[in-house]
């Protein structure tokens, strides 16, 4: 039977997220990985804006925080300037795909050889559940009290989708945290893309669909069935790009 | 040392790859484009690194990833890019990360005019970003000053963990001149190897770069920066005084207004008139004593010539003067230039009128 323990890259400390949070199951992900490829000292976090950023205190390897939705342009100058470190960027939604998506789009394009983690929970988490490029139709926000609607917001961006159109990047793929199988394809994802940084093999990007019972207002539990219903079949899980395959 | 001929936009780029800089991240804009235009070729060829970022803002943050890791990091622009960027300066301030920023200023407001101008001193000096924080601001009025400068400004940004700047208009940026270049260096490992994200020697902690921190830790953080600007003055303070010994009028000016000025003055000094200049090579800190300490029994009038309209600089002028003698300006804006004639009759009607 498989030992539970702390990752080395995690304090011993509370994460800071709420109750029920996928996000600190996706960090958690993401610190497994790394000591299971022994880069505890070797990789660098860098750090986003919003929930993300409770990273910066959880966090005990090397940690950079950056503006929001600069992240992947942080990286790119932290990767340029140390080739061998294994670098990455967690995002999410508010973040990566609005915010910043100049910069996400133009990381991936020019290739930079880091990896993007991208935590979807469709809403701004951090300050208070507002309306997010990823909210579904039809979801309430405090920003959108009658559900989101596509004839004044457009609708939810699909950013592995968009990603996957570039030329540059080598591996994009999303992935579901709310069940066991999901959570399990999700690390080997996120290993896979490490493992292709280290190779120096290019742009990776893993997008994680995380909850937020907080903002959503809804018990944890609710919130993995609402995922299974509303969210998994507009975002659909899956591999969007992976270059090796392609040979 | 080595003489060269050269513009001056690849004068401060040749400068700052012998002053160590290894990481460049730029955004087209005139009239700066021939620093990223020199260094695209110039920093790989010493293994540096050079990216073009898809805007202003993306670029800043590039040199503030580059900068935590310990690499001496560069970004230019103009007026408009430089308000882009606005963001990422307060973060490098916040983050203590030491970097260069030059700003190649040119007509404002707004997307203003290509053409050089001086609209930028109250932005360079007061508030390079939101949070209220400081950067040294070097403005350099010949190639080889500003070579000087630009080959020294990391070892301040490094000094005191905070982002430098190199406010030179466009004139100074297109001018050509002979420059002495200095020889190769890098910064001193022992300034950056405590907090920089590179493993140097065999550190086995890991560190932490932040721009958002606990109240009582961001309260300490300012306290020990308003202490550090007050040290800037004491100690990094850089000014030219021009035949003030006997000065009945005072001019102030920096950067590309200092050399016409210069000239207006040698002009009235020959006709018997005692004019004198302040020219601050530091803009912040304000070389605040040369002006206080003039012997105001003698002055009787300080003019504030600048290239740009309304002046700029005339508070930081009349804070020191405080009422001792009346403080005039005189300019020009948006791209039109000052020249010999305008400075000379401007300054000329102020002395000749005290007659």
């Amino acid at each position: 039977m498989a030992e539970y323990k702390r990752p080395k890259s995690l304090m011993p400390m509370a994460t800071g997220y709420c109750p029920g949070c996928l996000h600190a199951l996706a960090t958690r992900l993401v610190a497994d990985v790394i000591d299971e490829l022994g880069q505890a000292e070797n990789a660098i976090n860098v750090v986003s804006v919003g929930c993300s950023a409770l990273n910066l205190y959880s966090w005990c390897g090397d940690v950079i925080g950056s503006a929001h939705g600069r992240a992947p342009a942080v990286a790119t100058g932290v990767k340029r300037c140390l080739p061998e470190r294994l670098v990455f960027t967690y995002q999410g939604d508010g973040d990566l795909a609005a915010i910043g998506l100049a910069e996400i789009m133009s990381a991936a394009n020019r290739g930079e050889n880091f990896t993007v983690v991208f935590a979807n929970n469709q809403t701004y988490g951090m300050t208070g559940g507002q309306m997010a490029p990823t909210t579904l139709l039809g979801q309430k926000t405090t920003t959108s009290r009658d559900g989101r609607d596509c004839l004044t917001t457009g609708y939810p961006m699909k950013m592995c989708e968009l990603i996957s159109v570039l030329e540059a990047p080598v591996f994009v793929a999303r992935y579901a945290l709310n069940t066991p199988k999901g959570v399990m394809d999700a690390k080997k994802g996120i290993k896979k893309a490490f493992e292709k940084q280290l190779r120096g093999e290019g742009f990776t990007f893993i997008e994680l669909l995380t909850n937020c019972p907080t903002n959503w207002g809804m018990n944890p539990l609710d919130t993995l069935e609402y995922m299974n219903t509303n969210t998994i079949p507009y975002f659909t899980p899956g591999v969007f790009k992976d270059k090796e395959a392609e040979k | 040392m080595e003489k060269r001929f050269m513009k001056g936009c690849e004068a401060i780029a040749e400068a700052a790859v012998r002053g160590g800089c290894r990481f460049f991240a730029g955004y087209p804009i005139t009239p700066q484009n021939e620093i990223p235009e020199y260094l695209s070729w110039r920093l790989p060829e010493v293994g540096g690194a050079f990216v073009q970022g898809e805007s202003e803002v993306a670029s800043i943050n590039m040199v503030y990833g580059a900068a935590a890791t310990g690499k001496r990091a560069l970004t230019s622009s103009s007026g408009p890019g430089i308000s882009l960027k606005a963001e990422g300066i307060s973060y490098l301030a916040s983050a203590q990360l030491p970097a260069v920023i030059v700003n190649i200023s040119r007509g404002g407001p707004g997307l203003g005019s290509i053409q050089p101008a001086q609209s930028d001193y109250l932005q360079a000096t007061k508030a390079l970003g939101h949070g209220g924080f400081r950067a040294m601001v070097f403005a350099p009025a010949t190639l080889q000053e500003a070579v000087d400068l630009t080959y020294n400004a990391w070892d301040y940004a490094e000094r005191y963990r905070n982002p430098v700047m190199i406010l030179m208009d466009g004139c100074l940026g297109a001018i050509m001149e002979e420059v002495e270049l200095p020889e190769m260096k890098n910064s001193n490992p022992e300034d950056i190897e405590d907090w920089c994200l590179d493993r140097i020697g065999d550190r086995t902690d890991s560190h932490m770069i932040t721009p958002i921190l606990p109240e009582p830790a961001l309260e300490l953080l300012n306290k020990g920066k308003a202490m550090q600007y007050k040290m800037w003055e004491m100690l990094d303070t850089k000014v030219e005084e021009f035949m003030l010994e006997d000065a009945e009028y005072v001019v102030v000016a920096y950067g590309i207004a200092a050399r016409v000025a210069k000239e207006a003055i040698l002009r009235l000094r020959e006709e018997g008139y005692k004019v004198g200049m302040v020219r601050p090579i530091t803009l912040y800190p304000f070389p605040k004593a040369s002006l206080n300490n003039l012997d105001y029994t003698k002055v009787k009038g300080v003019i504030d010539i600048e290239m740009t309209i309304p002046a700029q600089m005339r508070e930081d002028i009349e804070l020191q003067v405080k009422d001792r003698c009346p403080v005039h300006e005189y300019g020009r804006s948006g791209g039109m230039l000052l020249d010999d004639e305008g400075v000379y009759e401007a300054i000329a009607e102020i002395v000749k009128g005290g007659e």
